[in-house]
């Protein structure tokens, strides 16, 4: 029976760090920008279907199409800030939700008009190819996943450290007035930072059709999925959505072997309960 | 001038002949569509099918076996004009019934459909309020006829007599191997159907008497994106067989997730439900495909009306394999058939003359394996037989009743790694 847990444990964490990619996108918009992406799953479904175009046209791995998806999708960000979300960005926030929500339907219905609502996938050689070390069995795509996920994630924490740029939009995070009085181009660096938003979306969609299917309609449930991550592990904080993923991957696995598998969102939700009870900044968010 | 009391008296006299003229004239015309609807030579059929969503491959391999089930009725020589009307209900059972609704307001005098369970229980409900009839392709929930329903029929199995009928199958399949499993687990989806599935396997497995303790039980979501912990789960039970009641997509992730855990059974016997044999199946599993096992009905190999449906099959869709579509276009097909035999015995449109028409259905040239269609009082057919496939080489192939096998059984099936390139 411990075969199991560990399996199950091993298996969600793999898949949780892809979530964790995935809400890292949203939580840099908001902790930067302060707008909430209410188009963050149906965006992503869009870079999921642009890797299979590419893999239809030019045979490439997912693994391989994360760069130029991250950079259409980072262009695809900056274009939407910089066009229609910044004039936004004073507005009131129920103005900002009816700009997001429809820019996702709008998303939605492209997609069903360009692909129709039929699963699709792309088939890798390695599929079904999978590892095993004495008990615990780890499929192939699972772990170049969830390695390509951390090094995507790394990558980003690096740029926010490390260079200039990542330090002026952190600047801008923390102080807008102060960062536009040092002479900051703050519409230009929100627009960066939605666009890495979607960048790490774009890289997340490739990793995630590794795993699943994608549908058109399939956005809101990713959409809602890397909001509780996001809340679990604290608006704002890029360590707290990877934490916050793999904490969500883990726990709706072993809730799906120790009790119903077919309940096992249902412990996602009981998690964000949680965690809005007893600790509403999120596991590593600061407090208001 | 004041108009005097005859005059006024002459005036209402002559308003009231205008008007009962007029009433009776409307009256005349309002009826007129009903005499012109009772004489009618064309049979409009709504047809509610899942062509998107989750079922979307099962809707759109039914839709095509509606697209030549007119030229299958002209030549079994019913001389009945067919008019198609479909409608996706997009695998949602909320939007079936609106679906159903909306096709009966636009003229659809029956309705045929709609390979799912909890669909045809609403689509049902509307037919039965409108006073259209509604012969059901493909949907095995047992209360769907047990509801007292004037205008449902049901050219189908019920899920008692699928899993009753697929158990039996299974007993079969280990006598003729010589193999006998000690232990099965059951994984099934838990929709209407997966849940009458489960219940009727619940109530028939263990006077069923197949040797084979049976561990555990596991509900999914038919529209789940990962099956790893339930395939874990299963694989944790240690069981020699899987038993499983499937949809499409999962079938497939739930063979995939087998294959990335190295879980090889002695095999995976589906007792009743789709999955397993579908064209979608074969064509995204390749060679994994081989060797799982559905006990389900089938089409005859004997009969002409099989002949005549695979021909007018092979013309119209020369790249999609009949084989791969057998059960969704068979039975829709002979759905058709019963609708365009009613109307032409009843001469009419009219919804209580067609369901009059349909009790009375016997119809010997047939499609599907089985004796002839019939309804019973409840509006089942319950002639259906069952027929043992294992996919071979990429298509589904009967191995049992022997006397109608297209090859023997291999049980167990060989481990994942044993299957060559």
């Amino acid at each position: 029976m411990s075969d199991l847990y560990l399996n199950a444990a091993v298996g969600g964490a793999l898949t949780g760090l892809v979530y964790g990619l995935m809400a890292l996108g949203l939580s840099v918009i908001f902790g930067v920008v302060r707008v909430v992406n209410f188009a963050h799953g149906e965006m992503m479904t869009g870079a999921m279907y642009g890797a299979i175009l590419l893999a239809q046209a030019f045979k490439l791995d997912p693994l391989v199409a994360m760069a130029p998806i991250a950079i259409g999708m980072f262009l695809l960000g900056y274009g939407l800030q910089r066009g229609l979300v910044n004039s936004f960005v004073q507005r009131p926030e129920h103005t900002q939700f009816m700009l997001m929500v429809a820019v996702a339907i709008i998303l939605t219905n492209s997609q069903l008009i360009a692909f129709g609502p039929n699963a699709r996938n792309v088939q890798v050689d390695y599929a079904l190819d999978s590892y095993q070390f004495g008990a615990l069995i780890i499929d192939k795509v699972r772990i170049f996943a969830a390695i390509a996920a951390l090094a995507v994630s790394g990558a980003l924490f690096a740029f926010f450290r490390f260079t200039l740029t990542g330090r002026a939009i952190r600047a801008c995070a923390d102080n807008y007035l102060g960062a536009q009085v040092v002479g900051l181009n703050v519409k230009h660096l929100y627009g960066l930072t939605f666009g890495i938003g979607a960048a790490c979306l774009g890289a997340a969609g490739c990793l995630l059709l590794l795993l699943l299917d994608v549908t058109p309609l399939q956005g809101p449930s990713y959409t809602l999925l890397a909001f509780i991550i996001v809340i679990v592990g604290g608006m704002g904080s890029l360590t707290g959505a990877l934490l916050s993923g793999l904490l969500v991957g883990v726990s709706e696995a072993l809730a799906g072997v120790a009790f119903d598998p077919s309940a096992k969102s249902m412990f996602t939700f009981a998690l964000l309960i949680l965690v809005l009870l007893f600790r509403p900044q999120g596991l590593l968010g600061r407090r208001p | 001038m004041m108009p005097s009391k005859d005059a006024a008296r002459g005036a209402k006299r002559r308003d009231f002949l205008k008007t009962a003229g007029a009433v009776t004239l409307g009256a005349a015309t309002l009826g007129a569509p009903a005499i012109v609807r009772a004489q009618a030579k064309t049979l409009n059929i709504g047809l509610l099918l899942p062509k998107s969503g989750t079922l979307a491959f099962l809707g759109q391999s039914c839709q095509k076996g509606a697209d030549i089930a007119a030229e299958v009725c002209a030549q079994l020589g019913y001389k009945v004009n067919i008019k198609l009307m479909s409608a996706d209900f997009e695998s949602n059972v909320d939007l079936s019934r609106a679906r159903a609704e909306k096709l009966i307001s636009e003229g659809a005098h029956m309705l045929v459909g709609p390979f799912d369970s909890g669909a045809a229980g609403a689509i049902a409900q509307v037919a039965e309020q409108k006073g259209v009839p509604f012969v059901i392709n493909i949907a095995a929930a047992p209360q769907i006829t047990e509801q007292g329903y004037k205008f449902v029929f049901r050219n189908f199995f019920t899920a008692g007599q699928l899993v009753g009928n697929g158990l039996k199958l299974m007993k079969e399949l280990f006598v003729a191997t010589k193999t006998q499993p000690k232990s099965a687990v059951y994984m099934h989806v838990n929709d209407t159907f997966g849940m009458a599935n489960k219940g009727a396997i619940d109530k028939l497995y263990p006077g069923a008497n197949l040797g084979m303790e049976l561990k555990a039980s596991i509900a999914y979501d038919p529209a789940a994106r990962d099956l790893s912990v339930e395939v874990a789960k299963a694989k944790a039970t240690g069981a020699d067989v899987l038993m499983v009641t499937t949809r499409i997509n999962d079938a497939i992730l739930l063979v995939r997730e087998m294959v990335k855990q190295r879980w090889e059974p002695m095999g995976i016997i589906n007792p009743g439900s789709p999955g397993l044999y579908e064209q979608q199946f074969f064509a995204t599993l390749g060679k994994y495909s081989d060797y799982c096992i559905t006990n389900v009905a089938w089409s005859d190999p004997k009969s002409a009306v099989t002949d005549m449906a695979k021909a007018a099959w092979a013309k119209k869709f020369p790249k999609d394999p009949w084989e791969g579509n057998i059960l969704n276009a068979g039975f829709t097909i002979e759905a058709i058939m019963i609708c365009a035999d009613a109307f032409q015995r009843a001469g009419s449109t009219d919804g209580k003359a067609l369901a009059d028409a349909l009790r009375k259905t016997k119809i010997e040239k047939k499609i599907m394996l089985g004796g002839p269609i019939e309804f019973d009082a409840k509006g089942q057919n319950n002639n259906i037989i069952s027929a043992c496939l294992q996919n071979r080489s990429g298509w589904a192939r009967v191995v049992l009743p022997s006397d109608k096998a297209e090859r023997p059984p291999i049980f167990p099936m060989p481990g994942w790694g044993n299957r060559g390139a």
